[in-house]
Parts: structure tokens; C-alpha cells; sequence
């Protein structure tokens, strides 16, 4: 992914190039200006986002978007983004526990029904997740957990997603790496701990950081498990403030940007693991 | 493997051989268990939230299940059967999800397997600012699709929004009713799709046309063919299993949408941009019919196992 190759008219002229870059410009604006426009309208006034046309930028600048979600009884936002980062990190730690654990079982070590149980995880990949979406209900709620927090951490990491992808890494990884350390005494649970692990680390970041944006983002199941305005994360309760805000655009964008924030920013500071991530995931096919 | 060298020098008191095959012998004892406890946690939360939900699915699906009667009774392929005779209550309901998941599966994978294409070559040479714009492509599909939702809702409300607000600006018209008429209600949910989603698409399409050899287009250049020859008889060719991923996986994306019509056109107009995926929870989650819900999602997965499977026979004729 980090070397370029170039493949297709490298060497361009003058007039080949300002056409290649005002295409790139155009999709730019594109790809941005919805974003730009979310900003932009979560910092107008009621009355500004309901002129017809809209003004291009907001005069005055107003902060009456972000102080009616901050102080809001009714649809308490910050509890909302704190409900989701709790969720989405301790859903993240879990998937990299158990597929880590897992995947190293399944990559490294030799037993009865390995290959079964592989094939059985892989095996689920094909079944849409929506298709299960009823019976996972009726078990959430036989566990009591509707309308708790363990409702939208722990059943997504059933995911065989995780598994494989550290699979795969696993095996990447020299056989020697076993001998050596077994040489020296170590035991599998030493090995997984410090040698394979440590490794690893980009394989596990990866993975937790799409682990975390899956679960920030996920939104038809917490619609249908989370019900208590105190209990919802942010997708559910965006759409909790819709219903409120109807076309109070201010308020409603400004949920947008508190709720788009944390993995924009994510994005920034992890683009190579998430991109490496998603590529990786093209290439197994 | 520095690593292991340093677990060793670390330790410093290699064991004698004797001792160390000991050792090995005990390490392979307690080994026996050892790949199981590996896999214990993982494996309670699969059997639980992976398998279970399977088998408990066609159990459902040949009941009456519903969450606030106590008596469920059996009903055998009742469900099954009301979905496919024209006089039950679901019939018609059922089907309109199946035709609009339908058209927006056939009118949405086309685009997101061909603009992501075209941006995947386009940023397929080294030039300064290429990983910037890479990452700005692929920045709406980090976002949720609650907030995509809502955003667009807004950008094509018919008066208030920036999409009219625009064509007007360049002389087209500017009162579009994008999210309550058709056909701007399949437009408006397709277009926000490929700007939602090209970015994914795009960085699996690089990563496949970066394993293609150099050496290729060199030849065929050499060989005198032109830049639509090479994409035909290098890219395309080289890009096969990747396109066959690329293709599956959007089938699957674009039939499983829910998010977009719930949120961007509400099903409107009427309910003929409900999806099948909606129609189900509804079902089975608002209207308590979990039973029926439940063989409607067995229908479902079987629809799409039968495209995925005309897909990949597909593909791999043309490999021949």
C-alpha cells in the first residue's frame, strides 16, 4: 500500500496534469462539502437554516445547535457520546482478547477439531448478520440484558471477522519463533504473551480500530435493544433527536458533528491501519 | 525474530538437554488443553451470539412466536407458506421489500463497482498529495450511517436543502422533491450510497492493481497497445479475484441497506423504499410476529446465497 506504482501515464505533461488535478480537486469537493455543509449549518441560528435558499455561511456564528444538545434533559447527548465510547472501547478490548486467544489456537497450535472449528467460524462469514438479527434478540433478552450496556458490547464479537484476520497474521509469522522460545521453557500461554503478541501490534491495532468504529457506527441493532434516553449510544439517539428536532437543522447537525468527531479523528491519527486493514480484507478473496 | 533472541539471552540459564526435553514432554502434557482454554472465550461468545442464533432461528420460523403471548404453538411451514400465497396478510408487504431491496441492489452495485474503479486508477501513480487524497475519499465511510442519514435527509429536503440550493445556482431546476417522490427517492438513496461507500471499494481496487506487475504494461507498451488495450488485457484481467470480492461483498452491502431508507427517505413514497431487512425487524420486533420474522430471515439468507453462488459461477466462467 506505501509504495506507489506508477502504472498509468506517470510521466504527464503540462495540460494532462492540470486536467489529473482539477478531477482530483472536483471529486475533493465532492467527497467534503457535505461534511463542510453539516459544520456549517450546526453553527447558524434557527432562524438562518430556515431561510429559503439557506445562506452559504452562517452570520451570525451561533453556538444555539450545540448549547440545545448540551442542555437537553430530554435527549442528553453527552450521555449519549460517553454511552458510546464506553461501549465501542470495552467492545474493541473484547474482540482483541478473544480473537486474539483464538486465532493463535487456531494458527499455532495443533489438536482435535481444528479444522472443524475453523471451518465452522469461517462458515458464518456467509451468513448475513441481519438474518440473525430476531433470534440474537430473543437471546439478549432470555440474558436480561435489553436496554443495558452488555446489549451492544458483547453479542458483535461473535464476529468471525476478528478470528480469521489474526489468523492470517499468525501464520505469516516464522515457525521458529515457537521452537526458540519452547528451547527456552516458555509455555504456550508465554508464548502467545510475550513473543507472539508483541508482533503483532499492527495486526491488533488494526483490528481494534475497526472494532471500534463497527460498534460507534452500528445503529439497526441498538434501534431495536436500547430503549431509556439515559441507556441509548449516539446512532440511536441521533435519530431519537431527529424525532424531536424535525427541521431544526442547527441542532440536529450539531448532533452530526459531536457523533462524527471521535472517528474522524480516529481516522486521522489511524488512516494506514484502518486503509491496511480494509485492503487486506480485498485481498484474501 | 530479534525477539527471540532476547527471550533467550534473557533468560541466560539455558537448561541442560535432559531437563529441557522434560520439559518439552510436560509443555506437551498440559498442551492438551491448552488450544481448547485458547479458545474457550471466544468460543462462549460464538456458541451463543453465532451459532445459537441459527438454530434458534429455524426454530422460531416454525412457530407462532409471538413476545407477548405465552402460548407459541407449532405451526409447522405455516410461516414459509404465508410468504409465497397471495391471499395472507404479509404477502404483500413482503414482496414490496423484496422489490425495492431488488431495485436498489440492481441500480447501486453497478456504480460502486465502477467509480470506485475509476478512483482506484485514478490514484494509482505515485504523485505528491496521492495518500491525502486517498484518505479524503475514503472519510464518509468512517462516518455512521445514522449521521450519513440524517445529514442527507437535510441536504435533499426539497426546500431547506444544499442539493437544490446548487442546481439552482447552475440554472437547473431547483425544487426536486429528492426523498418523496420517485424516481429521485432511488436516485437520492443510490447517490448517497456510492458518495457513502466509493472510498471502501476504492482502497480494496488499489491494493489489487498495486500486485499487478509493472512488467505487464511495460509489455504491452511495447507491444504498442493503447491505455484502453492495457486496462482491458492487463488491468481487468489482473484485477479478476479482487472484482469477484469487490462484487460479492457490494451484493451483499446493497441488499442488507436498511439505514438509508429508514433514515434519508423513510420508506417513502408509501412504503416502496422498504427493505427487506426493515420489513423484517419490523415484523418481528415491532409488530411481535418473531415466528413469521424469523422465515422471512431463513428466505432471505437463502435469496442471497443463491446470488452470491450465481455470482461466483459467473466469475469463474469467464476465467476459462
Amino acid at each position: 500500500m506505501t509504495t506507489p506504482t506508477p502504472t498509468t501515464g506517470g510521466s504527464a505533461s503540462g495540460p494532462r496534469r492540470v486536467v489529473f488535478y482539477a478531477t482530483l480537486v472536483a471529486l475533493t469537493l465532492i467527497f467534503l462539502t457535505p461534511l463542510v455543509w453539516m459544520v456549517i449549518t450546526s453553527l447558524k441560528t434557527y432562524t438562518a437554516a430556515q431561510e429559503i435558499p439557506p445562506s452559504w455561511l452562517p452570520n451570525p456564528v451561533a453556538g444555539y445547535g450545540y448549547e440545545q444538545i448540551l442542555n437537553n434533559s430530554a435527549n442528553p447527548v453527552l450521555r449519549w457520546f460517553l454511552n458510546s465510547m464506553v461501549a465501542a472501547t470495552l467492545h474493541s478490548l473484547l474482540v482483541l482478547v478473544t480473537a486474539s486467544m483464538a486465532a493463535y489456537s487456531l494458527a499455532r497450535l495443533r489438536f482435535r477439531g481444528r479444522g472443524v472449528t475453523f471451518a465452522l467460524i469461517v462458515g458464518t462469514l456467509f451468513i448475513p448478520p441481519t438474518s440473525l438479527i430476531i433470534p440474537n434478540f430473543l437471546i439478549v433478552d432470555q440474558l436480561n440484558w435489553i436496554d443495558t450496556l452488555a446489549v451492544v458490547v458483547v453479542p458483535g464479537a461473535a464476529s468471525a471477522f476478528g478470528v480469521f484476520f489474526l489468523r492470517q497474521f499468525f501464520l505469516s509469522l516464522p515457525n521458529e519463533l515457537e521452537e526458540a522460545a519452547t528451547l527456552d521453557g516458555a509455555n504456550q500461554w508465554q508464548i502467545f504473551y510475550k513473543v507472539v503478541l508483541p508482533l503483532s501490534k499492527p495486526a491488533l491495532a488494526t483490528l481494534a480500530v475497526l472494532s471500534f468504529l463497527t460498534n460507534w457506527n452500528d445503529f439497526l441493532w441498538p434501534i431495536f435493544v436500547l430503549f431509556s434516553p439515559d441507556q441509548l449510544t449516539l446512532p440511536p439517539g441521533l435519530g431519537l433527536l431527529q424525532g424531536s428536532y424535525v427541521t431544526d437543522y442547527p441542532v440536529i447537525m450539531a448532533g452530526a458533528v459531536l457523533a462524527s468527531l471521535p472517528v474522524l479523528i480516529l481516522f486521522v491519527l489511524a488512516q494506514r491501519h484502518i486503509i491496511q486493514g480494509v485492503s487486506r480484507s480485498g485481498l484474501k478473496g | 525474530m530479534a525477539d527471540v533472541i532476547e527471550v533467550g539471552a534473557a533468560r541466560g540459564d539455558a537448561p541442560p538437554p535432559a531437563a529441557n526435553a522434560a520439559r518439552r514432554a510436560s509443555a506437551g502434557r498440559t498442551g492438551r488443553a491448552t488450544p481448547y482454554l485458547f479458545l474457550a472465550p471466544y468460543l462462549v461468545l460464538f456458541g451463543v451470539f453465532g451459532l445459537l442464533p441459527i438454530v434458534l432461528g429455524l426454530w422460531l420460523s416454525v412457530h407462532q412466536w409471538d413476545f407477548q403471548l405465552p402460548n407459541r404453538p407449532f405451526v409447522g411451514l405455516d410461516n414459509y407458506k404465508e410468504l409465497f400465497s397471495s391471499d395472507s396478510a404479509v404477502y404483500g408487504d413482503w414482496w414490496q421489500s423484496v422489490r425495492a431491496t431488488a431495485i436498489f441492489t440492481v441500480l447501486s452495485v453497478p456504480l460502486l463497482v465502477v467509480v470506485p474503479l475509476g478512483l482506484a486508477m485514478l490514484l494509482n501513480r505515485s504523485f505528491p498529495g496521492r495518500t491525502f487524497f486517498r484518505a479524503i475519499y475514503f472519510a464518509p465511510y468512517v462516518l455512521g450511517v445514522a449521521v450519513i442519514g440524517l445529514l442527507w435527509r437535510f441536504l435533499l429536503d426539497a426546500n431547506l436543502g444544499l442539493v437544490n440550493r446548487l442546481l439552482g445556482v447552475v440554472g437547473l431546476p431547483s425544487d426536486t422533491p429528492w426523498v418523496t417522490n420517485m424516481p429521485w427517492a432511488w436516485i437520492s438513496l443510490v447517490g448517497v450510497t456510492v458518495w457513502w461507500t466509493s472510498g471502501f471499494n476504492a482502497v480494496i481496487y488499489l491494493a489489487g492493481l498495486q500486485d499487478i506487475s509493472p512488467e505487464l504494461y511495460e509489455a504491452a507498451r511495447m507491444d504498442g497497445a493503447n491505455a484502453w488495450q492495457r486496462f482491458r488485457n492487463v488491468t481487468l484481467p489482473g484485477l479478476r479475484p479482487v472484482l469477484l470480492f469487490v462484487i460479492t461483498t457490494t451484493v451483499l452491502a446493497s441488499a442488507n441497506m436498511f439505514g438509508q431508507s429508514f433514515l434519508i427517505t423513510q420508506g417513502a413514497p408509501g412504503t416502496e423504499t422498504r427493505t427487506v431487512v426493515w420489513f423484517i425487524v419490523e415484523e418481528g420486533l415491532r409488530n411481535n410476529n418473531a415466528g413469521k420474522a424469523a422465515a422471512m430471515s431463513i428466505v432471505f439468507a437463502l435469496m442471497l446465497a443463491v446470488v452470491s453462488i450465481a455470482n461466483f459461477r459467473l466469475f469463474r466462467y469467464k476465467e476459462d
